[in-house]
């Protein structure tokens, strides 16, 4: 699994690799959108134009806690600050000479060691925006329920409202069943919390949060969490005494609960990569497009790169949306499947599952 | 590892604590009346379909009631009229038949009575007759005992002076 994304991330990252070989000075189109795509100290919303971020790390010295700039000299270089040093996006405690401090690990490697870092990233920034925003919109719009109770809804509230009910309607009542209801709150927190990143990253200078795998490793495992918590009897009994299976696949040579069990792993691990790699593959190829204008140094490559990028911009603008959707989507099939109440159909269709029979006595 | 696919520490729990809040806020503040108003008003739509779907059927119900009540007046208003228009009948028939024999019973009377006072005159004339055959028979006889002659010329003059009816 580890190889296969590694893989994809190689193929996806191959202009990276590509430009960094280029000489100091000159364009790497590879380090300009690995820069955009990922996580950083300071918020950048155009060359020069930066808001400095606060750094918070816990380590040797306790809590530590200050603002980003002080890594940057007036040139705008790099600088170590109070025994901490930032390279490649990550802080490490500082040696004597201003490098990272490196210790060797078990298996004899140089590593870079560093203290615990809750910095308040760009990521992290873009994150409260969008949470300020959700709350925003949606406390809005439940003070309009309550305000024109029982009438049709108005301004943002009808914008809002079909999308809910499409949520609800769509998404958790024809994938959960009878049981929606208790799933509700989380497809519709998930739904809009990606929704509304995905477009908050589309914005020039926006972070590019729900394509970054931490993001969405945590909205896959409280999938999951919720996923095996909200298991029933019968979600277990199909994952440990499959139906439908010979005894000697459950009992003999254990592979049935053994694919079932790493099934419950796919499932999330699928929805975090699924997310992940949408959401940045969208951005670098928008990067990739403004890049050919550096690439080739001309002026004529302009237009034609702005018609492309404009065009998958819009593109994006509907990918956002489908994300937001397939994650939601997903989500509500695996509650479906570990709250669904499997009656006759176990036996998909012989006629021959013996606890089929059992369960009618 | 490449950083692309290396979870960070920081944004791990920015996150998760991030995320359970705004799930936490969201739900209860947000999504749960949202779901409550969206729920009462369909719950408020359906109970006046449902009414509405009821009135109709109420009302088709009362239509159809009409249409009998219509229905059957109008038989009854039918057979009314054939009754009366029957009855009307009759009377004219009994009227004209009653007409009828009074006329014939009239026409009757009135034959027995021209016959009866045919009679009558027949007698008073036949009477009348003898009466005047008598009295000429008697004036005769005495003239014939007179002259022959004279007693021709009255009955000539008689006969003349009597017109026989």
């Amino acid at each position: 699994m580890k190889k296969i994304l590694v893989f994809l991330l190689t193929v996806l990252t191959f202009s990276a690799q590509a430009a960094e070989s280029t000489e100091e000075g000159k364009f790497s189109p590879g380090d300009m959108i690995m820069h955009h795509i990922g996580d950083d100290y300071v918020w950048e919303f155009a060359h020069g134009v930066t808001l400095p971020l606060p750094v918070i790390l816990y380590g040797e010295k306790g809590l530590d806690i200050f603002s980003s700039s002080n890594f940057y000299n007036e040139h705008h270089e790099l600088q170590p600050y109070n025994g901490y040093v930032n390279e490649h996006g990550h802080i490490y405690y500082a040696n004597e000479e201003g490098h990272p401090r490196t210790t060797v690990n078990a298996k004899g490697e140089e590593e870079h060691v560093g203290p615990m870092d809750f910095s308040i990233t760009k990521n992290v920034a873009s994150m409260f925006i969008s949470v300020f925003l959700l709350f925003l919109v949606f406390l809005t719009i439940a003070g309009a329920y309550k305000k024109n109770r029982g009438k049709a809804p108005r301004g943002i509230q009808s914008f809002f409202e079909p999308i809910i009910v499409f949520v609800r309607d769509d998404i958790a009542k024809t994938n959960i069943g009878p049981k929606y209801e208790r799933f509700m709150p989380y497809l519709l927190t998930v739904f809009f919390f990606i929704w509304f990143n995905n477009l908050l990253g589309l914005i020039p200078g926006g972070a590019n949060l729900t394509g970054n795998i931490t993001v969405t490793l945590v909205l896959a495992v409280i999938t999951l969490l919720i996923t095996v918590f909200s298991g029933n009897k019968s979600y277990w009994g199909h994952i440990f005494n499959t139906p439908g299976v010979p005894w000697w696949l459950k009992w003999g040579i254990p592979i049935m609960p053994l694919v079932e069990v790493i099934g419950i792993f796919t499932k999330p691990f699928s929805l975090m990569v699924r997310l992940f790699a949408n959401i940045t593959a969208g951005h670098i190829i928008i990067l990739s497009l403004f890049s050919l204008i550096f690439i080739f140094e001309s002026m004529a490559i302009g237009p034609l790169s702005v018609a492309f990028a404009t065009f998958m911009n819009f593109l994006e603008l509907f990918v956002a949306l489908l994300q937001a959707y397939i994650f939601t989507l997903l989500s509500a099939m695996y509650f479906g499947g570990a709250v669904e109440e499997h009656d006759h159909h176990d036996d998909m269709g012989f006629g021959d599952a013996p606890h089929a029979v059992k369960a009618s006595h | 590892m490449n950083p692309l696919v290396t979870p960070s520490l920081g944004l791990l729990f920015w996150q998760v604590v991030t995320f359970l809040v705004v799930l936490f806020l969201l739900s209860k503040f947000a999504w749960k009346p949202i779901m409550k108003a969206l729920r009462e008003r369909e719950d408020n739509i359906d109970a006046a379909l449902s009414m509405a779907e009821k009135a109709k059927l109420e009302m088709q119900a009362l239509k159809a009631d009409n249409e009998r009540l219509l229905t059957e007046a109008r038989v009854e208003r039918d057979r009314i009229l054939k009754d009366a228009s029957e009855a009307a009948t009759n009377l004219v028939e009994t009227a004209r038949a009653k007409a009828t024999e009074e006329g014939q019973r009239m026409i009757e009377q009135a034959r027995i009575s021209i016959v009866n006072e045919k009679k009558a005159a027949l007698t008073e004339v036949k009477n009348l007759a003898a009466t005047l055959s008598i009295d000429i028979a008697e004036k005769l006889i005495r003239r014939e005992l007179q002259d022959e002659q004279a007693q021709r010329a009255l009955v000539q003059s008689y006969l003349q002076d009597t017109h026989l009816s």
